[in-house]
């Protein structure tokens, strides 16, 4: 059990965030026509793949985790914890191990954990998610290359396609939303202007 | 464990014999005689009663009739034992009575425990028991040393010659005490005389429960034991159509795939085997009527019940006529849904046919008595052929106590079906199967009515309309008269309050949902309808609800007591944080009395309940702090049935897991105080009697801060 | 699959499907009953064991994820200062009705108090708060965890916890 984060974990709260670019990176000739066009566009797709309930539920604002789609406060007391963690006596591993258990329906990934409270999400329209996305002082530390190096193969991120029994899983294929995240990285990562609220 | 399993009335030829004398003392007429050592070993142990096994090691072995399902009942007919016995409880060996006659529940006259009635009912057999048993070992001592038994004394386990010279271990007494005639009449001790009755006694299961070493059903192991698991119809009524179990029975550990009455049993070496094979079952249901049960149409149906009359439980007065001439008539629907016991332990019960016909059957059940009877039923065999073992049970509230034995029964049948197995098979159910298995308290609509005038409430209308719970069972002769299940309207038809004209009207409905008491069974409807619409009349008529109800209980000591005692303890009219509202309740069931005041204010929507003040008046306690005990437990127990329902979509029950039937959990556990009063009335019902307040006491505080009424349970989104 | 792992001190080879929870092959392989069942999901806590000195639920912890870990039950929990501090304190302040959670409700306790000797009660609420218990015993085991801190003060700088 890891009782303290370590930058890697830190990154990886991102990485729910963001899901994985690095793979059209990579090819950038795989780019579909029905890529989006535009910078904004791109950001909302993103945008709504973090606030769906597999990312957000994590993500919260608060000291007190959410589960399910309908995003209902974690039963049984649980909170954030000094590290994202869970408190003492119900830490994250009390119950969730690296990989998802569906006779018990629990879910599972590893170092499963809570993202920081710097990357609570809750409340905050598309400009504001876009700007604590960037913000090394919110984000752990990180450039975005730093942060797509990771994004396409932590396998907490990746959960979130693959929720298990019980769970809806993100609406879009991780492709689509690894290639709208890296269009918009490629036109240099623009806020959009303040107001909106992406959602699926 | 070699219990007695029929009533024992020890005839054993011996040379002494015991009566009563005129004023109560024993005589005891003896000789001896040189036959003593010609008694048979086997008796070596003395046993006056089917309660009490002496052996000459100093064992002394108590056989609890009542069932230890965390109400303490162990200990407290151990200490009532112990008192006459004059043996310290620690110094008892207590275990669960087997199935016998000897048992029976003298409340209900089969063996049971429920109802409230365990200390009430056994107390002065217990304390009889104990009594008896010391006379004879004083009866063998003064025999032995040819003293008059008047003249000795029996403390600590041991047995004084008059003048002091003498004594003599009850062990080392057994084997005499063995031949003396059991005493027809013994004198019980006076009250004034206990020194354990009344004073904290600790539990006798703690240590061994706290260690994990304590033997609950589930936890039953036999050599060569299987696990069974039913799948069980979706609806209420359901039955198998047909049915393919070879992916079941390919699943590693399965060893059997049968057919039985309730559905299809799973039979293997182990739970997850067990459960991994039923999940791979196919089965095909015909889901009959049951399929068309669905709990939002029924609260339409309840609603318009409620407008129509029912059968008149009681009348006093003219209600009509007070409808009439009043200046306010107050009109409220108060409705509370179906619930689940959900005991921590879910079921089971564990089944080894014998040759003969005959079973051996280890459970953990509320309902020995009756399980006895439904298991000779089945398995086509008189009583005698069948024995029980009744183990610690891991939470009743009247779920083990079956009016059907619908696990034991089930679990009998799951064996039969695989007979040629002969091995002992235990049936388990899951969580799922305990919240969705039925046997609930039934939802209930209470259609109320209020008439007010001259500042005063003059005309009380309760209507209550759900399911009977006795119906169809051995139980609906004793229970259901005229059309009236007495479990629907208690708590309603003998509403004590000075309401000059007052009718209660019933109106019983049926679908197919099996419904079975829950801890306080009516009274944990009625009382909420009642104790919430009284404080409705409060605010109509600007009183405080803890006047108003002084008011209206005159002539009714107890009552009065404890309303006074949680008022007081609880600072009734003191000023509290803002945003904190306080509510007072004050109800009489299972002939024990309570009353509460719970604080409690709105957070993020929902209650929060800081404090529950609890006053109860059961009359004689034998261990306060267990009755403490079961009172704080009743809190909780009532606030989480604020929290949950069992609701029906088509037929299918809507929870499964305590993710979607939530309890209170620590956090969010009110501190709860208990306070005994006794007035020297009878002795009464303790484990439901601190249920039925706590809802509306709650409901009353959060009044205070919302100004909104809840009329509906589970509590939703609350204003704030 | 064979899984090696010790339990309770005692180095031990499981055969058993990987899936199976722990809390299966403790009541049915190798008779520890006193880790309790109450709900398959993670949801109450009855089945409440330590793995490498954590809590964890062992109805929803699949017995392949012990092998090379340190597994502890109520059988062991005496073993340990705390762990007999916990269950003097439940006896002393008179916890347990049904008894059945009880287990579960001491092994997180234990785990509390190893880590936080002087818990308050919001620890208490944060680290207790998955363990049901249907008699409403949370009063009393609220007391009684203080009692065992209370009981656990005299023994600092001794044997250690």
């Amino acid at each position: 059990m890891q009782l303290v984060l370590r930058p890697p974990a830190l990154v990886a709260l991102v990485l729910i965030a963001l899901g994985g670019a690095i793979a059209l990176a990579a090819r950038p000739e795989a780019r579909p026509p029905s890529a989006p066009r535009t910078a904004a566009a791109a950001f909302q797709d993103v945008a709504r793949v973090l606030r769906h309930p597999r990312c957000m539920n994590c993500h919260p604002s608060g000291d007190r985790p959410h589960v399910g789609d309908d995003v209902r406060v974690h039963a049984m007391n649980v909170q954030r914890g000094p590290e994202g963690q869970g408190r003492v006596g119900q830490r994250c591993a009390t119950c969730h191990r690296t990989e998802n258990n569906d006779d018990a329906r629990v879910p599972g990934a590893p170092h499963w954990h809570l993202a920081p409270r710097s990357m609570g999400w809750e409340g905050l329209d598309d400009h504001d998610l876009a700007e604590a996305l960037k913000d090394p002082e919110r984000n752990g530390g990180r450039s975005l290359a730093d942060l797509r190096a990771h994004m396409a193969e932590d396998p907490l991120v990746l959960w979130g396609w693959e929720p298990g029994v019980g769970r809806a899983p993100v609406p879009v294929s991780h492709e689509a939303f690894v290639r709208s995240l890296d269009a918009w990285i490629e036109a240099g990562a623009p806020t959009p202007g303040p107001g909106t609220v992406s959602t699926f | 464990m070699s219990a007695p399993n029929t009533p024992t009335r020890t005839t054993r030829r011996g040379f002494l014999k015991a009566g009563a004398s005129a004023g109560g003392g024993l005589l005891v007429a003896f000789s001896l005689g040189r036959t003593l050592s010609a008694r048979p070993a086997a008796s070596a142990a003395f046993e006056p009663n089917a309660f009490l096994r002496i052996t000459a090691d100093g064992a002394i072995r108590f056989y609890a009739k009542h069932d230890e399902m965390g109400q303490g009942i162990h200990t407290g007919l151990a200490i009532a034992v112990a008192e006459e016995l004059e043996v310290d409880v620690s110094e008892i060996e207590v275990l669960p009575a087997p199935a016998s006659p000897a048992f029976a529940n003298l409340a209900f006259g089969v063996q049971g425990t429920g109802g409230s009635t365990s200390t009430w009912s056994s107390f002065d057999q217990m304390r009889l028991a104990g009594a008896t048993a010391r006379a004879m070992l004083i009866a063998a001592a003064a025999a032995r040393w040819g003293v008059k038994p008047v003249e000795c004394s029996a403390r600590n386990g041991t047995v004084r010659s008059p003048d002091g010279s003498r004594s003599a271990t009850y062990g080392a007494l057994a084997e005499d005490a063995a031949l003396v005639i059991v005493p027809e009449d013994v004198a019980l001790k006076d009250r004034a005389d206990f020194t354990r009755i009344g004073r904290p006694t600790p539990r006798v299961d703690s240590p061994a429960k706290v260690r994990g070493e304590a033997l609950f059903s589930y936890d039953q192991r036999r050599p060569g034991m299987l696990t069974a698991m039913v799948e069980r119809a979706p609806t209420f009524g359901g039955r198998v159509e047909s049915f393919d179990g070879s992916a079941a029975e390919a699943v590693p550990g399965v060893v059997r795939v049968v057919q039985v009455p309730s559905g299809v049993a799973v039979i293997a070496t182990g739970f997850w085997a067990a459960k991994k094979g039923r999940e791979a079952l196919q089965v095909a249901w015909n889901e009959g009527p049951g399929a068309h049960v669905d709990t939002a149409s029924m609260r339409r149906e309840f609603t318009k019940l409620a407008q129509r009359s029912g059968l008149v439980v009681r009348s006093d007065g003219d209600a009509a006529s007070a409808f009439e001439g009043a200046d306010q008539v107050l009109e409220a629907l108060y409705e509370v849904p179906y619930m689940a016991h959900a005991p921590m332990e879910p079921l089971s019960c564990m089944v080894e046919l014998k040759p003969d016909g005959g079973a051996h059957i280890v459970t953990g059940s509320q309902f020995l008595g009756v399980d006895h009877g439904a298991a000779a039923a089945v398995l086509g065999v008189e009583p005698e052929r069948i024995t029980f073992e009744n183990s610690y049970l891991g939470g009743g509230f009247g779920r083990r106590a079956s009016p059907v034995a619908d696990f034991t029964v089930e679990a009998i049948q799951v064996a039969q079906a695989a007979p040629d197995l002969e091995a002992p098979i235990k049936t388990v159910w899951t969580r799922e199967d305990d919240l969705k298995g039925g046997w609930y308290r039934p939802m209930w609509m209470n259609g109320m009515r209020a008439a007010l005038k001259d500042g005063e409430l003059v005309g009380w209308h309760h209507r209550i309309v759900g399911q009977s719970i006795a119906t169809g069972t051995a139980f609906e002769g004793a229970m259901v008269r005229n059309g009236v299940d007495s479990t629907s309207v208690e708590g309603a038809a003998d509403m004590p309050h000075g309401v000059p004209n007052l009718q209660v009207e019933l109106t019983t409905t049926n679908n197919g949902v099996p419904v079975q008491w829950w801890r306080s069974v009516g009274h944990s409807n009625t009382a909420v309808a009642k104790e919430c619409f009284l404080d409705e009349c409060a605010t109509a008529l600007g009183k405080d609800g803890y006047a108003f109800r002084r008011d209206l209980l005159g002539g009714h000591p107890r009552l009065l007591a404890v309303l006074d005692r949680a008022a007081a303890e609880s600072g009734w009219g003191t000023p509290l944080p803002p945003g904190v509202g306080r509510g007072i309740s004050v109800h009489e069931s299972f002939k024990g009395f309570s009353a509460h005041v719970v604080e409690a204010s709105v957070v993020d929507g929902r209650p929060k309940v800081h404090r529950v003040v609890c006053a109860i008046d059961c009359g004689l306690v034998v261990n306060p702090d267990q009755v403490k005990a079961q009172m704080q437990g009743a809190a909780i127990f009532a606030l989480s049935s604020g929290m949950a329902e069992i609701t029906l979509t088509r037929g299918r029950v809507d929870q499964s897991n305590f993710d979607d039937f939530p309890l209170m959990r620590m956090h969010e556990s009110p501190d709860v105080e208990v306070h005994l009063v006794d007035t020297g009335g009878e002795m009464g019902g303790i484990g439901e009697v601190g249920v039925p307040g706590v809802l509306p006491a709650l409901c009353a505080a959060l009044f205070e801060v919302t100004g909104e009424r809840v009329r509906r349970f589970p509590f939703g989104d609350v204003a704030g | 699959m064979t899984i090696e792992t010790t339990i309770n001190g005692v180095a031990r080879r499981i055969e058993s499907t990987p899936d199976t929870p722990l809390l299966w092959v403790l009541r049915d392989e190798l008779g520890l009953s006193g880790t309790k069942f109450g709900c398959g999901r993670a949801l109450c806590g009855a089945c409440t064991v330590h793995v490498d000195d954590q809590p964890v639920r062992a109805c929803a912890y699949p017995v392949r994820f012990a092998a090379g870990k340190r597994v502890r039950t109520i059988e062991s929990i005496e073993e340990s200062t705390v762990g007999k501090a916990v269950v003097e304190a439940w006896v002393e302040e008179e916890v347990v009705q049904c008894g059945w959670c009880q287990p579960g409700q001491c092994m997180s306790a234990a785990a509390l108090l190893s880590e936080i000797p002087a818990p308050t009660d919001d620890d208490i609420d944060a680290a207790m708060s998955g363990n049901l218990c249907r008699c409403g015993t949370y009063v009393r085991i609220r007391k009684a965890i203080h009692a065992a801190a209370k009981g656990l003060e005299g023994n600092e700088g001794g044997e250690g916890r």
